[in-house]
């Protein structure tokens, strides 16, 4: 869908009209940079990319592309994981980058205001003198945007105990489709009228232009132990997460890896993690010194009580960097075993994570593809990489049929098709069969709601009914079956 | 006929006749709110009942009638319970209308508020369907957030059914402090304990005496209480549910209107109001029983990074929440159109334009 050429041209004429020289990009070669995000899979070329440095130029920005009808997508770090920040051909993007400034720092009420585009892990490193950080983690913290956080709710590791994004941010600026300012949420703790804040937390660009973060701190704790245990067989491990939890123990983190991984782990960042277990659990414990004593007590026993192998404790920071080192490197130690992988996304109940991975083996085997599990087991948000070869014939597809498998068995045991990296481009198929008509057509209003004229980000995160009767599958809903006797593969 | 269905045909009887309705559970907030101008009464609290229940998913899915008296104590039985400690004004008051609501209590700052323990709904909507957002996990990003959406709208964009909510385990052991200290002081000191590293859960400030609840094991709390000023309380439970559930006496006075000021925790005593009769959440809230003009004490709330709710007793001309912004106003009013076009659902509670 390319515009019509008067449309262009006065589009990049109202455009420069508001913005400097190097503000407005439009030479193909430095429109190549933004043809995709973290999923690059999926490419397409704008028309423009914009990089306005005032709120004022957004929503100039914003009333030129309403009136024209030019699609509007907004990009922080471009690492999404799902295709939410990948070009419109017909639009533009609306980079965030040079909004990156921490505005304010406010010790006494442990909270900071920032700009959008102001990377994860600036917030923790500027608020460190303070004995503050900011809690959620994403392994891509050093790159991805608070602004990109806000829009696809992201986790981390610890989200078990200090929640997601949406637990953690306070007020949102936001720049409607016809440009004006809104506040969403405030300094206090509770507010008057619709979450709106809680809505646009996570809906990918769809509902708005974020333009300020205000996010709450949390003080750092007096004490940290990470437990590593090994496991020679993957259903106790499992077992042993769901003990855990059961015991009244919520860790900061608990994640898991199975051997694939461990072993692409240990080869690449040489943490220490024992490459003949079938698979690890890494244990986070934090608080004060006597909570985190009592907890590692019970966590040990747990562990043992579940025929764990090994049981290594790392309580200097060191030692605790060190182990924490291979988990956060594994994507990219995979990338190291692999010419290709595709990274999946699913949250299953907790008592499932056993039968799961077994599913997810025999797909493998089914499949041909090797898959290498490295996940948020605490709250049962797995990461399964399905390692494949672009460049043989019918790979990529097999494994995106893979992919789609698993995440259809992630619905059918009660659980979602993404924990965090969100629908944008790349799930909305599967968007089908996690809900019916009734409740994308809700979706559907409440971006009509916003954006009447589908402005912002067109086409992602939710599928229109037509593509879903289109798909044409048979519908299966909250994991019931219409024939659950029939072998689904 | 099942509940769901009749609370379905009732709906949809609704939306053909273009009446609207007023959603009941327990009655117990009924001064939450602006007054509805209908008759017709939407019942929930037939629709009873824990629909799934798995301790270590940390997770309890209920209808919305089931009465939050009953709820706590089927997670009592399991050592666990509801992180936002909700006010139970009377022992009818159900989780729906405790969501509906929005409110949260006294554990609030430590453990967050209703919204964040949402994970999963199942809606009747205006347009007389039934939907399911969210789930039961706590990570999910698949669809808009509807079901926080419907937290703290009062009832005014659909009905809610079911709700997942996220649990957490009870603590082993509670003991509450009680440390005298000047009014003016008070302020200073919560911001102080918000870095001390104590095991707090709830926090007052009442007639010169800070109270504090702390929780965890019995031989650590020894050890804190050994370290700490202040004296261990008798009674403790019976004075958090009174502040929770506001039978205190503060709550029994009827002279004045009731003010409730959410606020950032740390800023000043408000000069003008002269007193800050109670404080909670560590200062995020305070409790003002005043009759100075409400443009005044909105304005107070606003400088101090919050908003004022008229909570009890009525004002000619004065709503229950303050009017918001024009540009947010209309994304209200959009919405409402949207997903309640006839309207139905208790029109006016939250907003008259709504
Ligand atoms: C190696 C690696 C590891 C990762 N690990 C994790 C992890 O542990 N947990 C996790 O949750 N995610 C993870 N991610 C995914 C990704 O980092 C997050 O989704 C992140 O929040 C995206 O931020 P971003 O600034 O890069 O956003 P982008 O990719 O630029 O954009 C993401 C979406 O947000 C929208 N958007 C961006 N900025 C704004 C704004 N200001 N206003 C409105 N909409 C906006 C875009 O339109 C798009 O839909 C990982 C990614 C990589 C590459």
């Amino acid at each position: 869908m390319t515009p019509e050429p008067d449309i262009r041209s006065k589009l990049l004429f109202h455009l420069q009209e508001v913005l400097a020289e190097d503000q407005l990009i439009t030479a193909e070669e430095e429109l190549r940079p933004y043809e995709c995000d973290g999923l690059s899979a999926y490419k397409k070329l704008p028309i423009a990319i914009v990089l306005p440095e005032t709120i004022e130029q957004v929503q100039q920005v914003m009333r030129i592309c309403s009136r024209l009808f030019v699609p509007v997508v907004a990009r922080g770090a471009g690492t999404g994981l799902s295709g939410g920040a990948m070009p419109h051909e017909g639009g533009i993007i609306l980079g965030l980058s040079r909004f990156n400034k921490i505005l304010e720092i406010d010790v006494d009420n442990q909270m900071a205001r920032v700009q959008p585009g102001v990377t994860n892990l600036s917030i923790t490193q500027a608020v460190r003198q303070y004995g503050l950080y900011y809690a959620p983690d994403p392994s891509s913290q050093i790159a991805c945007s608070i602004g990109g956080n806000v829009a696809e709710n992201s986790g981390g590791v610890h989200c078990l105990k200090y929640g997601l994004t949406v637990h953690n941010v306070l007020e949102v600026q936001m720049i409607t489709v016809s440009g004006d300012r809104v506040t969403l949420g405030s300094a206090a703790l509770d507010n008057p009228g619709y979450d709106l804040l809680g809505l646009i937390t996570g809906s990918e660009g769809m509902l708005g232009i974020i333009v300020e973060v205000r996010v709450r701190l949390l003080p750092r704790p007096e004490k940290v132990n990470v437990i590593l245990a090994a496991f020679n067989k993957t259903e106790h491990a499992a077992a042993a997460v769901a003990a855990i939890i059961a015991d009244g123990i919520i860790p900061a983190g608990l994640e898991m890896m199975d051997k694939l991984a461990i072993q692409a782990a240990e080869d690449f960042a040489r943490a220490g993690y024992p490459t003949d277990a079938e698979a690890i659990l890494l244990c986070e414990l934090d608080g004060s010194q006597a909570e985190v004593n009592e907890q590692s007590y019970l966590v040990k026993r747990q562990l043992k009580l579940k025929s764990a192998s090994t049981i290594t404790e790392a309580d200097t920071p060191e030692q605790q960097a060190r182990l924490w080192a291979g988990r956060k490197s594994a994507f990219p130690a995979v990338g190291r075993i692999s010419p290709d992988y595709y990274c999946m996304d699913g949250t299953i109940p907790r008592h499932q994570i056993g039968h799961v991975l077994h599913r997810i083996h025999v797909l493998s085997q089914q499949f041909g593809l090797r898959v290498a599990n490295v996940f948020h087991a605490g709250d049962g948000n797995l990461h399964p990489l399905i390692l494949y070869d672009a460049n043989i014939a019918g790979e990529l597809e097999k494994a995106e049929q893979f992919g789609a498998e698993i995440l259809k068995l992630s619905v059918d045991v009660g659980g979602t098709i993404t924990g965090e990296h969100g629908v944008g481009n790349e799930k909305l198929d599967q968007m089908c069969y996690q809900f019916n008509d009734n409740e994308l057509q809700f979706f559907h209003l409440v971006k009509e709601a916003f954006d009447p004229d589908q402005i912002l980000n067109p086409g992602k995160a939710v599928p229109t009914l037509h593509r879903c009767a289109e798909l044409g599958q048979m519908h299966v809903h909250h994991g019931k079956l219409p024939h659950p006797e029939l072998p689904r593969f | 006929m099942t509940t769901e269905n009749h609370l379905l045909e009732q709906v949809r009887s609704a939306i053909s006749q273009r009446t609207p309705l007023y959603i009941q559970g327990g009655n117990s907030k009924a001064f939450y709110g602006n007054t509805v101008d209908t008759t017709l009464l939407l019942d929930t609290t037939s629709h009873t009942g824990v629909v799934d229940y798995m301790p270590s998913e940390l997770c309890i899915t209920v209808r919305a009638g089931t009465r939050l008296q009953d709820l706590e104590y089927i997670l009592a039985s399991e050592q666990q319970l509801l992180p936002f400690e909700p006010p139970v004004y009377t022992s009818a008051s159900t989780i729906g209308g405790a969501v509906a609501a929005g409110l949260s209590g006294p554990r609030r700052p430590y453990s967050g508020a209703v919204r964040d323990a949402i994970l999963g709904m199942k809606i009747l909507t205006g347009h007389g369907t039934i939907i399911h957002v969210g789930g039961q996990v706590m990570k999910n990003v698949a669809g808009y957030d509807i079901s926080r959406l419907m937290t703290g709208s009062l009832g005014t964009l659909g009905v809610i059914l079911e709700v997942s909510l996220r649990v957490i385990p009870k603590p082993a052991h509670e003991l509450t402090l009680a440390i005298s200290r000047p009014h003016d002081e008070a302020i200073n000191y919560f911001t102080r304990l918000r870095t001390s590293g104590l095991p707090i859960t709830a926090s007052c400030y009442l007639n010169d005496e800070i109270h504090l609840r702390l929780s965890g094991s019995t031989s650590y709390l020894q050890s804190l209480v050994k370290k700490q000023e202040g004296q261990v309380i008798e009674k403790a439970d019976a004075f958090w549910q009174s502040i929770r559930n506001h039978t205190h006496d503060f709550f029994q006075q009827h002279d004045k209107p009731l003010w409730r000021l959410s606020v950032a925790p740390a800023s000043t005593a408000s000069a003008r109001l002269n007193t800050d009769n109670l404080i909670e959440w560590g200062g995020g809230v305070r409790w003002i029983s005043s009759n100075t003009p409400a443009n005044i004490i909105h304005s107070i709330a606003r400088k101090k990074g919050g908003y004022a709710v008229l909570f009890r007793g009525k004002i000619a001309g004065v709503n229950t929440f303050p009017e918001p912004e024009p540009a947010l106003l209309a994304l209200h009013k959009r919405l409402k159109h949207k997903l309640d076009p006839q309207p139905v659902f208790n029109p006016g509670r939250l907003y008259r334009e709504l």
